[in-house]
């Protein structure tokens, strides 16, 4: 499944598990400062390609700044991050589209373009990748249906609940067959039920073999999900692993 | 391409007040430009005019007799411009003159004798002379020594062009002035447009759009409100020329000597890529900021 180095301690799961599979993120030593305060110290990890991974902690542990620093949407002050083959720290400005691409991200505040319809929202993924519009539209639909949007397909973000508008972002992030979601507190704004509809989808998409990265605090949610492993940090740094069962 | 070309058209309809600002601050700047170029354009061609047929009028002296004509005429022809050259002898001046005068002339039959010199027509050769070029050449025919004096409007004519090249060193500030104003303006609509859609262009980067992907709609947006600018600006002058043609009395425009015409296809051409490339370069600049971060 994975590792999480340099703790022995920490690494619980199986070793012919961890040698089976490729890592696809690997962090050595990274580490995230703003002005005095670190928000990120030394992480070092690997998570291999197709893991189901939970990031846990407290508010303020720096479970969104990871993730952050894996779509590179905010460069790291110390170490190196390598996603699928790409080392972040010498990609070129040119490469980080390819780089986003690769990587499906689900936002806690959803991030849909409110003057865009919902089908616009989720084309706009194969658009910025050249897709062609009869491909794009198919695909889209394609996925609309899977998570339950078919029928909102020119709605307006705005005029949907957030449990629907948190289906398009999922949508989104998986139109494009992304190897990597991340979701950052995918189900943070959501009812139980609304929440596990969206665990459920990005179970379903795991089991297709993408690697999957949750942030969350939702406990209980993450106590039902019998897969992967969960990952805790605090203060930045990481302090425990677990294998779910 | 067409995809751009399609989100380019919605961003304009969908930001219809800032874009139709941006229009028409682009549109006033090019008719105060093409109002300019309208004048010189036609005042280029009276001069024009003026100067394939330029006269210059050499009175000759009292020394001079028919007999020279020959050689005279033979060393003005040999001068660099020189076109068609007449003899006007001193009869045939004074018949001009009284003609000229008309009901005025009655005092010309007082005279006891033709004060008039004989005199030679000179007419210029070349078009587009400038105004040095036919001082220096009447200078050289003033030499010659049965020249006495040499006459070619000197003075109006000399005034007229330092006012002109006055007006067109001012057309040139204000053109300048006008095409700055509506750059900056372009500018800031573009930076307005990237401001008020960061969030947008913030999720486009995220979900893995490229600079290119995000930037070529707002080119086609300021080309597009270029040309549409550029468009309206010369139409505007169009009607406004139209209107003034239809409505100038025939007494006027006989007084004026000559036909005013609008700008010529060529100009158009001129007028309408360079209001395009104003929307481009307004454009260019927001984004070329806009990139850096």
């Amino acid at each position: 499944m994975g590792r999480v180095a340099p703790d022995p301690l920490l690494n619980t799961y199986a070793k012919d598990d961890m040698e089976s599979r490729d890592p696809i993120i690997r962090l050595f030593n990274v580490s995230k400062r703003f002005g005095k305060h670190y928000a990120l110290k030394n992480i070092t990890m690997d998570v291999d390609a197709g893991e189901f991974i939970f990031v846990t902690g407290s508010s303020g542990a720096g479970k969104s700044t990871l993730m952050k620093m894996i779509y590179l949407a905010d460069r790291a002050s110390q170490g190196q991050i390598i996603v699928d083959g790409m080392n972040l720290d010498r990609i070129s400005h040119d490469r980080i589209p390819f780089l986003r691409r690769s990587i499906g991200v689900i936002f806690q505040d959803f991030k849909l373009i409110p003057n865009r319809t919902v089908f616009s929202n989720v084309a706009l993924v194969l658009e910025a990748a050249g897709e062609k519009p009869a491909r794009i539209k198919k695909r889209v639909m394609q996925v609309l249906e899977t998570t339950g949007m078919a029928d909102k397909v020119n709605a307006f973000p705005l005029s949907l609940s957030g449990g629907e508008q948190q289906r398009v972002a999922v949508a989104r992030a998986v139109v494009g067959n992304p190897k990597i979601i991340l979701a950052d507190e995918p189900t943070g704004s959501l009812d139980s039920e609304a929440a596990q509809a969206v665990l459920d989808f990005l179970m379903q998409y795991h089991d297709k073999g993408a690697t999957i990265l949750i942030v969350s605090h939702n406990m209980q949610l993450i106590s039902s999900t019998v897969r992967g492993r969960s990952i805790s940090l605090a203060d930045g740094s990481l302090v425990g692993t677990a294998r779910m069962l | 391409m067409f995809h751009y070309f399609k989100r380019a058209v919605l961003d304009i309809l969908s930001n219809r007040f800032l874009n139709v600002i941006t229009i028409v601050t682009i549109a006033l700047s090019i008719l105060v430009v093409s109002t300019f170029v309208l004048f010189f354009e036609n005042i280029s061609r009276v001069i024009d005019s003026w100067n394939q047929g330029f006269r210059i009028v050499a009175y000759l002296g009292e020394g001079f007799t028919p007999s020279m004509l020959p050689s005279l005429t033979a060393k003005i022809q040999a001068m660099d411009g020189t076109g068609d050259v007449r003899f006007i002898p001193k009869e045939e001046g004074l018949e001009l003159l009284k003609q000229e005068m008309k009901n005025r002339s009655a005092f010309l039959e007082t005279l006891a004798e033709n004060p008039l010199p004989h005199a030679l027509e000179i007419r210029m050769k070349r078009s587009g002379l400038e105004w040095d070029e036919i001082t220096a050449f009447a200078k050289a025919v003033e030499q010659l020594p049965q020249v006495a004096d040499v006459e070619y409007g000197q003075r109006w004519l000399g005034r007229f062009l330092s006012l002109f090249n006055l007006f067109r060193v001012t057309g040139y500030a204000m053109s300048s002035l006008f095409f700055m104003i509506a750059l900056f303006i372009t500018a800031n609509t573009v930076r307005l447009a990237l401001y008020s859609r960061r969030q947008e262009v913030e999720i486009m980067r995220l979900v893995g759009a490229t600079d290119r992907f995000i930037i070529t709609p707002f080119y086609i947006q300021g080309l597009i409100q270029g040309t549409l600018g550029g468009m309206v600006g010369l139409s505007i002058l169009l009607i406004t020329f139209l209107a003034i043609s239809f409505n100038l009395d025939e007494s006027v425009a006989s007084y004026m000597l000559f036909d005013i015409q609008f700008l010529s296809v060529k100009y158009w051409v001129i007028i309408i890529l360079g209001s395009s490339f104003l929307g481009w370069l307004g454009c260019y600049l927001s984004l070329k900021q806009f990139l850096k971060y």
